[in-house]
């Protein structure tokens, strides 16, 4: 056992792991993080991306012990933790029907919110390379583009108007 | 109205949140964990197994082989039981086999403390094989001397069929004499499709424990009171002593309309004193150890007279089944229907189908049951035809198709409403079909464009073939909402929120009233046979406007001896009690419930619960037209446009409607340009996983377009027809379709992938010495 510290969702975590652990089990089993879906644990379908120092990872091919001081997000820390409203980005993938069975979803919404992080703006062919790394089965990924680029519009447009 | 809103998913905002939970998220930690051991050859017995190396070593709980469990074979299909033996689906399988049918069948299972200590003891278990030569091909397990692959069927067919329609008063005797008269424009094809999988991207999962003396199996399914039953039959106790629990799943796609390792799930919890067990399939397991598509092979032949009618058609499918029956002949016999049902034949239709197993993984069901392979066949049939005989294939689909009123000879199942030719017009348009058909007529060059189309048919549920009931329990809260319980299955495709709609539609609530409880446990859960066949909306429907009406005639006879007025003067609108004369409203449904609840007057806690069997069934219907770029030496095929439109009678929530037809549509993709499981010659997957195996990803398609035709339907409960499976039919032909118009080779075989391409170009003479 090894310890681990790092911030998750904002808070200060200190915990023993396994060295040979992944990030995705540590989340999912230590932390409770259930979000951190598991389709495939070898890094070809991105149901377990979460954000860590905000880069997208696949955590299911990420060591917990590389996390050491580290910061982690995922979809459990993106609603307003005063009012518990969804994020921007939550609530786009709601409106746009994004979701179906709802099982690759939180790791599309990791990566969407390092894409809108980004502070870029990007054409839909993009998105499209953008979110290759993520495999669904049911949206055909219409959907979730469309909610992909209006939380990248809904950012933008909200930067605009401040400065 | 609620129906034909689209109103947002009840179950978004749990799933973007991380609120949703589903099998893997819910078990107790710690708990034990269950590994397979899988035969390493495809055919053959296993002799002996010798575990004592494995037993000793730490974390190992229990070791169970095939030597060890019950001698009981039992069925595995998500179909409704039948009490007629004749019907019952095939026995075929055990909890373990000694038998070993496929490459990776399950000879053995270890319960460690943890995963690594389960995978060790899976490496120290030898095995002692009699191994025989695999069958992988249906020519070769029904050639002269195949051995058995079951001992019930010596000669490895599973089934046959051989369906002839009625023919009119004519010369001629039989659809053979037609296909011979020199009158007509005759034609033969031959078309094959492969093997894909559905890649629901979370792995089949259960986890079993004991608790009163009953085995509670939670599991990642789409047919949890079916599961509970094949429990009870796999393990040989009575099926009230399982308990099933079904949370939210991650998709399905027929795969878990099929008890998997449920059964050996609850058997393993049971050898180790009902300590809670996780079944948990890799991903790799998932592809080799579950379902898939059958790969059918399709011979078809056709009579067209000179104006383009189809006066008859003969069509012969093989189905490879795999090592074991699953949902067996049912699928090719849906396939061969399917192709008989979309376009109505002059004189007469001869259907032939035959399911053989083999030393490969099973297939079962998947997302439109055979139908994707028989419209394949039918729809590059139709295509060639059309270009065979100088016909235009619009036209000449439009001429033949299923017409409004059709009842099918065999099983009655009727047309009631159709917007077949409205789905043609409307999608030729988006695609601006003359103009392309014209436009792409005459390229030379290496990248050339095309257009093509494909249309299907598609029933509704399953009667009358099997049974068709479902039932629907709905209970008034205190605060004057309703609890909303049903046995049937949210899966991802939208069921709760359409159930929802429905039921506040039918009570006469807001859909912010109603609340649906998404999980079902078999021992609390109304009965319903699943998600499956399109059916729920159509089936569960009937249910639930049934039930919200007996519930409202409930809530307005307590509301009448509250106001002591008559129940006619009143009723149930935005979910307050209202003058039925005036629309005011009268009676707080609040002031209602909490009287219910709370009065010393009489209490009445208000409930309905209803069954409703459905004996009737109809057709949807719909059309993909695509517009694809080929890269002729490189054999690849890039879409450009693509759009499906559907008549699924009304839509319940037009939104979520969309967005199941562009997952369809992408599957359809898949299956058109890349997918398929690819085997070695000793049975053994080569691409058993998300990397070699391809899936789309959202940089391999196109914007996808659904577009509808809403027919109001008279025997759906809201005028609605089924819509879930339909969306990925039409595509692959569709695609295949504009593949031919572009460069004029026909590609009668699945994927079009670019080795394939680049052998049928250089065949037909497009590349010259590789160039």
């Amino acid at each position: 056992m090894e310890i681990l510290k790092c911030t998750v969702n904002g808070r200060p975590a200190e915990l023993g792991v396994d060295p040979r652990e992944s990030l995705a089990d540590t989340l999912r089993e230590r932390l409770g993080l259930t979000s951190v879906k598991k389709g495939c644990e070898v890094g070809e379908c991105g149901a377990c991306t979460v954000l860590v120092d905000g880069v997208a990872i696949d955590s299911c091919i990420y060591l917990a012990v590389w996390a050491q001081g580290k910061s982690i997000l995922t979809v459990e820390g993106l609603r307003d933790p005063d009012t518990g409203e969804l994020s921007d980005i939550q609530k786009a993938f709601v409106e746009e029907a994004a979701v179906q069975c709802g099982f690759c979803t939180p790791g599309i919404i990791m990566s969407a919110v390092e894409i809108v992080g980004s502070g870029k703006q990007y054409t839909r062919e993009e998105l499209r390379k953008l979110i290759s790394g993520h495999l669904c089965r049911c949206t055909g990924y219409e959907n979730i583009l469309n909610a992909v680029e209006r939380a990248v519009n809904t950012a933008h447009g909200f930067v605009g108007k401040e400065s | 109205m609620e129906v034909g809103k689209s109103a947002i998913r009840v179950d978004a905002a749990d799933k973007v949140s991380g609120g949703a939970k589903y099998t893997d998220d819910l078990i107790p930690r710690p708990h034990l964990v269950a590994k397979l051991l899988h035969a390493d050859i495809a055919n053959g017995v296993v002799r002996a197994i010798h575990t004592q190396e494995a037993a000793r070593l730490p974390g190992v709980v229990k070791i169970v082989t095939c030597f060890d469990v019950p001698d009981i074979q039992y069925p595995t299909p998500g179909h409704p039981w039948s009490t007629e033996t004749a019907h019952q689906d095939v026995s075929d399988r055990k909890l373990l086999e000694t038998r070993v049918r496929y490459y990776g069948d399950d000879i053995a299972a270890v319960v460690a403390e943890d995963e690594v200590s389960a995978q060790r003891a899976l490496k120290a278990i030898r095995v002692e094989y009699e191994e025989y030569e695999p069958l992988l091909t249906t020519q070769a397990a029904t050639a002269e001397g195949a051995r058995p692959i079951h001992d019930e069927r010596p000669n490895n067919v599973l089934a046959s069929m051989d369906l002839r329609t009625p023919m009119p008063e004519s010369d001629f005797k039989t659809v053979e004499d037609v296909l011979a008269c020199p009158a007509y424009h005759q034609f033969e094809g031959h078309y094959q499709t492969q093997m894909v999988q559905h890649c629901h991207i979370e792995p089949a999962v259960s986890y079993a424990y004991m608790e009163g003396g009953k085995i509670v199996v939670v599991s990642s399914t789409q047919i949890p009171h079916i599961v509970r039953r094949v429990c009870g039959q796999a393990l040989g106790i009575p099926w009230g002593d399982i308990r099933v629990i079904k949370p939210y799943i991650g998709g399905g796609f027929g795969n878990k309309q099929e008890v998997l390792y449920e059964p050996l799930n609850a058997f393993l919890t049971r050898a180790v004193g009902g300590r809670c067990v996780k079944l948990e399939l890799t991903r790799e397991e998932v592809f080799q150890n579950t379902r898939s598509r059958h790969a059918i092979s399709f011979d078809v032949k056709a009579a067209v007279d000179g104006d383009g009618n189809l006066m008859a058609r003969w069509v012969k499918a093989v189905s490879n089944q795999g090592s074991y029956a699953s949902h067996g002949h049912a699928i090719v016999a849906n396939a061969v229907t399917g192709f008989r049902q979309l376009y109505l034949d002059q004189l007469g239709c001869h259907a032939e189908a035959c399911t053989v197993y083999t030393n490969l993984p099973a297939p079962g069901a998947m997302r439109g049951y055979g139908i994707p392979q028989g419209d394949f066949a039918g729809e590059c049939m139709m295509e060639d035809i059309a270009r065979k005989f100088g016909l235009d294939p619009y036209e000449f689909r439009l001429r033949n198709i299923m017409p409004l009123g059709y009842v099918d000879p065999f099983n009655g199942i009727t047309c009631h409403s159709t917007g077949l030719r409205e789905c043609m017009e409307k999608g030729a348009e988006f695609i601006h079909w003359k103009e392309l058909r014209e436009k792409y007529q005459n390229q030379t060059g290496p990248v050339r464009r095309g257009v093509g189309m494909a249309v299907f048919s598609y029933k509704t549920g399953v009667w009358p073939i099997s049974l068709e009931t479902a039932s629907a329990r709905m209970v008034l809260n205190q605060d004057g909402s309703v609890q909303l319980q049903l046995g049937a299955t949210e899966i991802g495709q939208g069921g709760d929120t359409v159930f929802s709609q429905m039921a506040a539609e039918s009570i006469g609530f807001p859909l912010e009233r109603v609340h649906i409880v998404s999980f079902q446990d078999t021992d609390t859960a109304p009965f319903d046979t699943g998600a499956y066949a399109s059916r729920q909306t159509y089936v569960t429907g009937m249910a639930i406007k049934q039930t919200g009406e007996i519930f409202r005639e409930k809530l307005l006879r307590y509301a009448s001896e509250m106001l002591e007025r008559p129940t006619a003067e009143l009723d149930v609108r935005n979910g307050e009690i209202v003058d039925a004369a005036t629309g005011e409203q009268v009676l707080r449904m609040y002031d209602l419930a909490q009287e219910s609840f709370y009065s010393f007057r009489r209490t009445e806690h208000i409930a309905a619960e209803s069954t409703h069997q459905c004996k009737d069934n109809t057709f949807a219907f719909g059309a993909c037209f695509a517009e694809v770029e080929v890269d002729i030496p490189l054999g690849k095929v890039k879409v450009l446009r693509v759009v499906n439109v559907h008549d699924s009678g009304k839509l319940i929530n037009p939104k979520l409607a969309e967005a199941q037809v562009h997952g369809g549509m992408s599957m359809g993709l898949g299956y058109a340009l890349s997918e398929e499981m690819k085997f070695d010659a000793k049975g053994r997957l080569l691409n058993g996983n998300l990397l070699d195996y391809k899936l789309p990803t959202a940089m391999d398609q196109p914007d996808l377009t659904a577009l509808f035709v809403e027919t109001d339907d008279p025997t759906g409960p809201f005028g609605n027809k089924a819509l879930g499976e339909p969306p990925a039919i039409p595509v692959a032909p569709a695609v295949r379709n504009a593949v031919l118009h572009a460069t004029g080779v026909a590609v009668n075989d699945l994927p079009l992938s670019p080795q394939k391409l680049v052998e049928k170009f250089t065949q037909a003479g497009l590349i010259h010495n590789g160039r």
